[in-house]
């Protein structure tokens, strides 16, 4: 079996300096290489292993005959944004976990080829006509991110006269706020959703749900048949700590926002501004901290260090980007546990830690990080909490019948909300996760959506 | 776009915005906000809404940072980038019949649609307005109209009496007794407002205006220590009860970016030469 194919890459000493893309994608004699080591399995685990189900050993298959459109339709067809999701997904731990190849060699890069149809497709302005049969039912989708992309392109192939609401200046929801541009592009994301506006979906910027109009207005003024809520886990979890609020601590949806949509990176062409200074801290050990991170040390930051509390092998980031963010000098900081956080004159001078030890197993099959007596008091000039999010409450808020869990959480019995008519997927359902598992619930949310304005007269 | 329809100098630093927004004053009730970006490589700056009709929101502004100048020099017909609301939470209107309004320069804007609000239902409504000099006192016609009694202040004493609006509130609760006060104004105002009012037993609301980003709650940029626990002014306010607030650590968290504030004012000068 020969070798899985290396994504080329910036190199890490120039790259962490800039902004530009690290990983650069394959060529086509990379893309056909890789694509002969797929065994086209009779029964696929990697479908299964997809939140989106998507036909990879047929993809695949295609790339290996050189039909590349036809490979890129296979894939469109269950996954409207296959070039970041090439870039995104956690392929190690769903498609590329599965394969078989896996268990003897290392898996397909099955992710790497994703990226490259979309790209392709992308370059090549390759996109197949699709067919809507209109059916004049309208549909609302709130939220423009991962969750209501896939809900809008869904029932829109049904039909349906589809609208998307969108509470920020510009569509994408965390793949424009939160995702840096040197792991996925703001380009590639724009291209992806203008394809989406081609399909005939209206998107509507600066309307927030549950303040702009309500879901009553939605039903009763606008005459929507439906409701979808995808409007994600835009709410950061706190440290809870003394000294949260002093200058110089930012929640890492901030600090990223700032960077990512509001380009305080160009500051001052860009009139948003960011402050990074010698040494930065980031609390947590999810893509979101790894991200901020990597963006700390671009903006000028000599030391940078990941301060998690527990170790190496229980860091919930994607693989690819601890590598990343290692090659860049991103220093790794274990078993440590902010407790406090010290400053002067309100500016953030030092984290005071607590050292932690390695329990048993809990109920996520890592062990369980265990305070010991040890402190360690760190220098710092910021400190980014990056330790989750939950849910956006704006539209609980104003609908009451909305029922969430303690979590804030919207509780659904598949997709369907407590309201009629009402569904729900992404991470306000689930809580923080990833962009394919939000579009996996976007895509099974549409269905329902379907069933259920069929049933009406 | 959002366009400018029109626009009212109330003094060399203040203008006044009508802005046409039907979707944004469809649901605005008094103490909504609106966050707003002149163009395309802007800032997301907060604004109070001072006042709303079916087709337009009223904003009013004063020029003191960056974006604020730059919103300055849009005219009539000139349309803003982006501007998204109504934010924020509506300003709780309790039932009381007695109010002590208290305006400081720009404060006098948000105040407005409060004291209106309390006018409306029928209560008493006294106001202490005061302002660096009389150019700066801002909507006394407006006040006059819905205010019972109003006492004017200067810092210069070029109307009213001279001194700040924490003098003349002393004098006056002296030998009067309120339900509750509103005040907006500089933080430094109003934190001695609070600390004046508590010695009255007299309870004081505040509006808060921090840097904010998204203005939904997303962000974290806006939070404020009451009692200790943290508040999102955006999403929790932006009125909250005086008594509780750390105003020293909002005052800090505010000049945060004073530096960068600087270099982008710097452009601002060089553009116009």
């Amino acid at each position: 079996m020969i070798n899985r194919t290396k994504m080329p890459e910036l190199d890490p000493l120039l790259r962490n300096k800039i902004f530009e893309e690290v990983a650069k994608g394959f060529d086509i004699s990379q893309v056909k290489i890789e694509a002969s080591r797929c065994l086209d399995c009779k029964n696929p685990r990697c479908v299964n292993a997809c939140p989106v189900n998507i036909d990879i050993p047929k993809f695949i298959r295609l790339i290996v005959e050189e039909k590349y459109q036809e490979a890129y339709c296979t894939v469109y067809q269950d996954n409207i944004l296959p070039a970041v999701c090439g870039r995104v997904c956690p392929q190690e731990k769903q498609c590329e976990g599965a394969c078989v190849l896996g268990i003897k060699y290392e898996p397909v890069a099955i992710g790497a080829l994703e990226r490259f149809l979309g790209d392709y497709s992308l370059k090549n302005n390759y996109l197949k006509n699709e067919e809507i049969i209109e059916n004049h039912k309208k549909v609302a989708i709130i939220g423009s991110g991962p969750a209501g992309l896939a809900c809008a392109a869904t029932t829109r192939r049904m039909g349906y006269s589809v609208e998307v609401y969108e509470a920020l200046h510009e569509f994408g929801g965390v793949l424009k706020y939160g995702i840096p541009e040197f792991r996925l592009p703001k380009a590639i994301v724009d291209t992806e959703i203008l394809r989406l506006e081609k399909l005939g979906i209206v998107f509507h910027k600066n309307v927030i749900i549950g303040k702009t109009l309500t879901i009553n207005q939605l039903f009763k003024e606008y005459d929507y048949k439906a409701v979808f809520i995808g409007s994600g886990a835009g709410l950061p979890s706190s440290l809870g700590i003394k000294g949260e609020n002093l200058n110089g601590v930012y929640y890492a949806n901030e600090f990223l926002t700032r960077v990512n949509l509001m380009k305080a990176n160009n500051f001052p062409n860009s009139a948003t501004p960011i402050k990074v200074g010698e040494t930065v801290a980031v609390v947590g050990g999810g893509n979101v901290a790894i991200d901020a991170a990597r963006t700390a040390k671009r903006l000028g930051a000599k030391n940078v260090y990941i301060v998690y509390r527990r170790n190496m092998e229980a860091l919930p980031a994607r693989l690819e980007e601890i590598h990343h963010a290692i090659a860049e000098g991103i220093e790794f900081k274990l078993l440590l546990n902010p407790v406090e956080i010290i400053g002067f004159d309100y500016e953030i001078k030092q984290i005071k830690c607590q050292v932690m030890k390695l329990g048993k197993k809990d109920e996520s099959g890592r062990q369980r990080p265990i305070p010991t007596d040890d402190f360690e008091t760190i220098d710092v000039n910021n400190l980014i909490v990056a330790i989750g999010q939950s849910p956006n409450p704006i539209i609980k808020k104003t609908t009451p019948d909305l029922i969430v869990d303690d979590w804030g959480r919207i509780i659904v019995n598949n997709y369907q909300t407590s309201i009629p008519g009402v569904f729900a997927g992404g991470d306000i359902v689930t809580g923080a996760a990833t962009v394919i598992l939000a579009m996996g619930a976007g895509k099974e949310a549409a269905k329902r959506i379907n069933d259920y304005i069929l049933t009406l007269k | 776009m959002y366009e400018i329809i029109n626009k009212k100098k109330l003094n060399n630093d203040v203008d006044l915005m009508v802005i046409h927004a039907p979707l944004v004053a469809k649901n605005t009730l008094p103490g909504n906000f609106v966050i707003i970006r002149v163009n395309s490589s802007g800032e997301r700056i907060p604004l109070t809404i001072v006042e709303n009709d079916k087709e337009t929101i009223t904003i009013i502004s004063q020029k003191v940072g960056f974006t604020t100048k730059l919103l300055g020099e849009m005219k009539i017909g000139d349309s803003l980038e982006d501007v998204v609301g109504p934010l924020g939470l509506k300003a709780e209107i309790k039932r009381v019949n007695k109010v002590i309004g208290i305006a400081g320069g720009v404060g006098a804007a948000p105040l407005y649609p409060q004291l209106k609000a309390y006018h409306d239902q029928g209560t008493i409504v006294d106001l202490v307005i005061g302002a660096q000099n009389k150019e700066h006192l801002l909507l006394l016609d407006k006040f006059e109209k819905i205010v019972d009694n109003i006492y004017i202040c200067t810092d210069d004493g070029s109307l009213g009496t001279k001194g700040f609006v924490t003098n003349a509130l002393d004098n006056l609760l002296k030998y009067n007794s309120y339900d509750l006060a509103i005040a907006i104004g500089p933080l430094i105002m109003m934190k001695n407002v609070v600390e004046l009012n508590k010695k009255h037993q007299l309870k004081t609301y505040v509006s808060l205006n921090p840097i904010m980003i998204d203005g939904t709650g997303m962000c974290g940029n806006c939070r404020v220590s009451i009692n200790g626990k943290t508040y999102f002014a955006c999403v929790d306010g932006p009125d909250f009860p005086g008594e509780g607030i750390d105003f020293d650590e909002l005052i800090h968290r505010q000049t945060y970016y004073k530096k960068e504030e600087h270099i982008c004012n710097l452009r601002l000068g060089k553009k116009d030469d």
